[in-house]
């Protein structure tokens, strides 16, 4: 069991969201185990960032936890009662209060509405306002909130009439226009020109601190993972093939991360100083490419590539335990 | 490299799209030179023109766009003037493109074996017994088995994979000068890396010049030999890539140097640059940086700022280096 200091808002528990596909040409069916056996504590106000390679599972658990998706098998807690037993009200007081935050901001706004229909709909729909006044009263706080300002122009403005980043923070109004507790950010700056992207990082900090929002923030860029989760004191947690393989406060993953899978990743990651990128080369791992989700390695889901594997490796599945203090991690070489 | 001989010269280069919103001056009086053997990294964000520039020093631009001035001086002929039939005897034989996202441009009904041996057809050479032999060379050269991915369809290897299969068949006629556009960036970062380690390797064993394309400054770091920051159509500032690193000019590259969230470095230094880019139907008048840029001067928003050589060979378009 994880440890926190803050009470905690939303508890993944031994959470499994697998999909059944059809596997080749022969239309066998096979089963993608997306998220196996994931347990994650999210604080109330607290930051956990999810990093890792494509498909290993980040979007799915981060819809799962927004209610998008039914766990498999193990349960999801919010403010400690377990979402599959909710009534109809409490239910809808867990959907509303976490959002999600998608990673296209042009995918994610309809281009036939303004800005104003796209914030003042989750207003209504969640009944949070009464008049057209009061709507627009609200809108033009929570653009204030996003630094879209003055309020009243981009209020009549249609999407393609504002940047990545404008478009970006008009996503993120209109995830906090419902006062949530929860927004899960899924790669919400991956579209944005890189200058800018520090600035929507920065707006969300600031927005924790104004409206004491917490956030499971996903990304597959270490450097955007350590500023997200050092600045707001927050955790990392690095995914592999569905699992967690090690999570702990933002500056001990980068600095000293324990896994051999995150020390690969940290070891192969190019930084923007000639003399250290050069020295950098492809870490030693027996193989280059991830396994097929549809067929993952027994035990621990990595030693088909870990360069530390020993004969346990194959067999039996390491469990993730304390390494120091706040710091888990899921190996065979920790655990006596 | 050896000497700093040029291998490309390009001289006041602009490229317009014509669009709906009016003329789009996607590239805008930009010079500079590509020097034989070197690795010449083209740095900026989505939107300054780098795709615009790669696209124009072949001549593969889309057809509401077109070269409005300036020059692209190659083995003494200048390729913005040459007759179409002389440069399709440039394209891939001399320069090569790997354009950016053209992992998804690879005919999924069509085996890696068939992609070379079209390629090289088009091409003009039909001996397919000599095309297999050498994309096997290349491959192997690549880090890839030969045998099993010529017959693998392009949707059965992995981004990586088909990302090495695009730059061996880039090589495919012994080009001089290999144009990267993006070649990692849709790429996790272990893929990434052996890429770059791939393309270190590549330059040891074959005699090539690259120009290395991208968003990401970190992989500039890694793997060029000088860098040129592009800024809305132009390039603010070339130079040594250990100098420009350590001690650089423009307000842009610092700023955009800042704004990168890294592993290393402090956090509490690392900011974003305010404002966002212009629109270059509209560009701001004198430094297009003007509106964003700390440092600017009064002339700023006037007059487009000169050309400076701040250190031997570390060119800076600036008006805090120029004398007045
Ligand atoms: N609806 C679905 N049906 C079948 N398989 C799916 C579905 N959604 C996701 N998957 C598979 O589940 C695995 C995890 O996918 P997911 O999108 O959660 O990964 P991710 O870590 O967010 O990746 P990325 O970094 O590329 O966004 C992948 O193998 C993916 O192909
Ligand atoms: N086919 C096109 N038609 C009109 N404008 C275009 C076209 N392609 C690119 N542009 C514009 O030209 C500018 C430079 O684009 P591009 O060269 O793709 O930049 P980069 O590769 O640096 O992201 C941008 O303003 C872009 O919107
Ligand atoms: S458990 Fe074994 S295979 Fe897995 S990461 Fe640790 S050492 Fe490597
Ligand atoms: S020319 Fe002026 S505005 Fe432009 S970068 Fe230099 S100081 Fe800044
Ligand atoms: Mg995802
Ligand atoms: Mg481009």
């Amino acid at each position: 069991m994880l440890r926190t200091v803050n009470a905690p808002l939303i508890e993944a528990r031994n959470l499994r969201v697998y999909f059944y596909v059809k596997k080749g040409a022969l239309g066998k069916r096979g089963i993608v185990k997306a998220v196996d056996g994931v347990d994650l504590v999210i604080e109330e106000k607290g930051i956990v960032t999810l990093v890792g390679e494509s498909g290993c599972g980040k979007t799915t658990l981060g819809k799962t936890i927004a209610g998008l998706l039914r766990p498999t098998s193990g349960e999801i807690l919010f403010r400690g009662k377990s979402v599959a037993k909710m009534n109809k009200k409490e239910y809808m007081e867990y959907r509303r209060s976490v959002q999600i935050v998608h990673q296209d901001p042009y995918a994610s706004l309809n281009p036939t509405k303004t800005v104003f229909q796209a914030l003042s709909y989750p207003l209504t729909r969640w009944k949070l306002v009464r008049s057209r006044a009061e709507a627009e009263e609200r809108v033009k706080e929570l653009l204030r909130l996003v630094g879209l300002t003055p309020p009243e122009e981009f209020m009549r403005k249609y999407p393609h009439q504002l940047s990545g980043g404008q478009r970006q923070r008009v996503v993120i109004a209109r995830a906090i226009s419902v006062n949530p507790s929860l927004v899960v950010a899924d790669e919400p700056i991956t579209m944005i020109d890189v200058s800018l992207r520090l600035g929507i990082l920065d707006l969300l900090l600031r927005l924790r601190e104004e409206l004491g929002t917490a956030y499971l923030f996903i990304t597959h860029d270490f450097g955007a993972a350590r500023y997200f989760s050092a600045k707001g004191g927050g955790v990392i947690a690095v995914m592999y093939l569905g699992k967690i393989v090690e999570i702990g406060p933002a500056e001990e993953v980068i600095q000293h991360p324990l896994h051999p899978y995150t020390k690969a990743l940290i070891d192969a990651v190019p930084v923007p100083d000639p003399e250290i990128s050069r020295k950098k080369r492809m870490p030693p791992l027996r193989s280059l490419d991830i396994p097929s989700p549809l067929n993952p390695p027994p035990g621990c889901k990595f030693h088909t590539r870990c360069p530390d594997a020993m004969p346990v490796c194959a067999k039996k599945e390491p469990p993730l335990i304390e390494a120091r203090p706040g710091h888990y991690v899921a190996c065979w070489l920790y655990t006596k | 490299m050896r000497t700093a001989e040029p291998i490309i010269e390009i001289r006041g280069l602009s490229t317009v799209y014509y669009s709906l919103r009016g003329l789009v001056k996607a590239v805008d009086n930009v010079s500079f030179s590509v020097i034989r053997g070197e690795v010449l990294g083209i740095v900026g964000e989505s939107g300054s023109g780098k795709s615009t520039l790669s696209m124009s020093i072949l001549r593969v631009l889309p057809l509401n766009a077109r070269i409005v001035a300036g020059s692209i001086m190659y083995n003494g002929t200048d390729l913005v003037k040459l007759p179409e039939q002389e440069m399709k005897k440039i394209r891939w034989h001399k320069i090569s493109l790997v354009p950016q996202a053209a992992l998804n441009a690879l005919n999924p009904t069509m085996k890696i074996k068939e992609h070379f041996i079209e390629t090289a057809k088009y091409h003009g050479i039909r001996d397919k017994k000599s095309i297999v032999e050498k994309a096997s060379e290349l491959l192997e050269l690549l880090r890839l088995e030969p045998p099993r991915v010529l017959e693998s369809y392009p949707h059965e290897l992995s981004g990586g994979m088909k990302q090495r299969v695009l730059i061996a068949l880039a090589l495919l006629l012994d080009p001089e000068v290999l144009i990267l556009d993006e070649p990692t960036t849709a790429l996790d970062v272990l893929t990434q890396r052996a890429i770059l380690d791939l393309l270190k390797d590549l330059r040891k064993k074959i005699d090539i010049t690259m120009i290395f394309i991208t968003h990401d400054i970190a992989v500039i770091a890694d793997l060029a030999d000088r860098v040129a920051v592009m800024y809305a159509g132009k390039i603010v500032e070339i130079g040594d890539v250990f100098t420009v690193f350590k001690s650089p000019y423009h307000p842009y590259t610092r700023a955009l140097i800042r704004s990168i969230p890294s592993i290393i470095g402090s956090v509490e230094e690392m900011k974003p640059i305010p404002g966002s880019p212009p629109d270059l139907v509209n560009p701001p008048p004198g430094c297009r940086f003007h509106p964003r840029c700390s440092e600017k001067l009064p002339i700023c928003s006037e007059k487009e700022p000169p050309i400076v050589e701040v250190k031997p060979g570390h060119m800076v378009y600036c008006w805090l280096y120029a004398k007045r």
